[in-house]
C-alpha cells in the first residue's frame, strides 16, 4: 500500500492529476473497511486528513460553507449549522456511533456515493452546492447532479470535493427527517427522508421539498409531488394524491435489509405523516 | 513516497516513534509496535466500538484508522486511566457492578463512557446509552454497563459537591 500525503491544497490537487487512479481517503469509515476485507490491496492512497483548510466551517451572509473534511461530529456541535439547518445535524446524529461520526466526512460520504448515504436527503432538501477543484481549476454542481449511480458521482478524474455550500433558508412552517433502520446508530438505513414546507398566509402550499434516500440507485427529490402540492392545501384528500405520486420519483430495490414492498410503503407514511404534522 | 514511514506520535502522553508501513491500522501498532494489548478487536468493520481510542480527544475506532493519519497526534487509550493496582473509577464501577463479562468490548466500552463523564455527562439512562451507542456487547445486556456509568457519574458529582 502507497500512501500521498499532501499538507497543502495544492500539492493534493497536483498528486492527484498525476495519479488519477489513487484512492482520496478522508475519514476513512467506509474505506477502511473494505481494506480490513482484503479487498483493495495494493492501492494508491492519496491520504487528505492533512489538509486542515478544508475542516473549516464559514458563514458568509447568505450561506454557509462546509469544507469537505468537516465531520459529522463537529457538524453538530456547530450551533449555527443548529439554528439554520437542523435536518442535517439529525442525520448526522444517525450516522454510526460517535466513533464515526467524529472520524467520517461530509466530503468523503458525498464521494462515496452510497445510495444509503444519510446526510443526502437534508442535503438535496437544503438545495446544497458542491464546490469542485482540481490542478485544472474549479466548478460547482448542484447537489442533486453531483451522483451517477449507485457509489457513482460525476466528478471528473483529478478532481476533489472542496466545499459544500448551503444558503440560509427562509423558516419553513414544518421540517422533517427520519430515518428508519433497525438500529439509530450502526444500521445502514432502509430509507431515509427530509422535508421542508413553506405555507402561505391561506395555508396553501408556497414551496415544498422532499427527499428520500435509500430508494433509488441515488437520493431523489418527489418533484411529482412537489409540483403536485404547489398552491394547494394539504388537506386530507390533498394528502391522499400527493402520497400515490411518490411512486413517480423513487425505485427501490429488495436487498437483504429490506423490500420494494416495505420501503415504498414506509415511504409513503414518512410523506403523510410529514404533510399531517402540525394540521 | 515509501511504503516505509517514521513518524512521531503522542501515546498516553509519552512521545513515541513509529518505524513501519504507512498503512498499518492504529490498533495493531497499538498492540504490536507498543505493546499496549488493553485496546481490542471485535469486528474489525467499525461497527461495534472495540477497539475504541481517542485521537487528538476525538473517540474513534482503531481499526479503521491507518497509523499515517495519526502522524503528529495524541493517542490515549485504556492504559491512560487506571493501573491494575490502581484502577480509575470507571475501572472499578465496571468491576463491582458486573459492567464486565467476557471483556472484549470493555476497554471500549470504558473509552466512550470516560468522554461520556468527561464532558459532564448525567446520571439518566438514556443519555448514556446513547453515548455508548456506537460500543456493542454481547454478554451483558447493557444494564450493568448503564449502571456502571451512572454509578461513576453519581460518585464524582457526590466528590464535586463536597469541594
Amino acid at each position: 500500500m502507497k500512501v500521498l500525503r499532501p499538507h497543502s491544497v495544492d500539492d493534493a490537487l497536483e498528486l492527484y492529476e498525476r495519479h488519477p487512479d489513487a484512492v482520496p481517503l478522508a475519514g476513512g469509515t467506509d474505506f477502511m473497511v473494505a481494506w480490513n476485507g482484503g479487498s483493495e490491496n495494493g492501492r494508491l492512497i492519496l491520504d487528505l486528513s492533512a489538509l486542515a483548510s478544508w475542516r473549516r466551517i464559514r458563514d458568509t451572509p447568505s450561506m454557509l460553507r462546509l469544507g469537505a473534511l468537516v465531520t459529522h461530529w463537529q457538524l453538530q456541535q456547530e450551533t449555527l449549522v443548529k439554528k439554520k439547518f437542523p435536518l442535517l445535524v439529525d442525520a448526522c446524529a444517525t450516522i454510526g456511533g460517535r466513533q464515526i461520526q467524529s472520524r467520517g466526512t461530509l466530503g468523503g460520504n458525498i464521494a462515496n456515493a452510497s445510495p444509503a448515504g444519510d446526510t443526502f436527503a437534508p442535503l438535496a432538501v437544503y438545495d446544497a452546492r458542491v464546490r469542485l477543484r482540481s490542478a485544472a481549476g474549479r466548478r460547482k454542481l448542484p447537489f442533486m447532479d453531483v451522483f451517477a449511480g449507485v457509489k457513482k458521482t460525476h466528478l471528473r478524474p483529478g478532481e476533489l470535493i472542496e466545499l459544500v455550500e448551503l444558503d440560509f433558508p427562509k423558516k419553513p412552517a414544518r421540517q422533517f427527517f427520519r430515518k428508519v433502520g433497525t438500529r439509530s446508530a450502526s444500521a445502514i438505513s432502509k430509507t431515509v427522508a427530509a422535508g421542508l414546507l413553506w405555507l402561505r398566509r391561506d395555508g396553501t402550499v408556497r414551496e415544498l421539498r422532499f427527499a428520500l434516500g435509500s430508494m433509488a440507485p441515488t437520493v431523489r427529490r418527489l418533484y411529482s409531488v412537489e409540483s403536485f402540492l404547489l398552491g394547494k392545501k394539504p388537506t386530507p384528500r390533498v394528502v391522499k394524491e400527493a402520497v400515490a405520486l411518490l411512486e413517480a420519483d423513487v425505485d427501490p430495490i429488495d436487498d437483504l435489509r429490506s423490500t420494494r414492498f416495505y420501503r415504498m410503503e414506509v415511504s409513503r407514511n414518512l410523506l403523510r405523516a410529514f404533510l399531517r404534522s402540525g394540521s | 513516497m515509501p511504503k516505509k514511514i517514521e513518524l512521531e506520535v503522542m501515546i498516553n502522553g509519552q512521545k513515541q516513534v513509529y518505524r513501519g508501513p504507512a498503512f498499518k491500522r492504529l490498533i495493531d501498532v497499538l498492540r504490536e509496535d507498543f505493546a499496549l494489548t488493553g485496546t481490542k478487536e471485535g469486528c474489525g468493520e467499525g461497527e461495534c466500538g472495540s477497539c475504541t481510542v481517542l485521537l487528538d480527544g476525538e473517540l474513534v475506532n482503531s481499526c479503521l484508522i491507518p497509523v499515517c493519519q495519526a502522524e503528529g497526534a495524541r493517542v490515549e487509550t485504556i492504559e491512560a486511566l487506571g493501573t491494575p493496582t490502581a484502577l480509575d473509577q470507571l475501572q472499578t464501577f465496571f468491576l463491582t457492578k458486573g459492567g464486565a463479562q467476557c471483556g472484549i468490548c470493555t476497554p471500549g466500552m470504558i473509552m466512550s463512557a470516560w468522554v461520556y463523564v468527561r464532558e459532564g455527562g448525567g446520571s439518566d439512562a438514556a443519555s448514556i446509552r446513547e453515548a455508548l451507542a456506537g460500543n456493542l456487547c454481547r454478554c451483558t445486556g447493557y444494564q450493568h454497563i448503564v449502571e456502571s456509568v451512572i454509578a461513576t457519574v453519581q460518585a464524582s458529582n457526590r466528590r464535586t459537591r463536597k469541594k
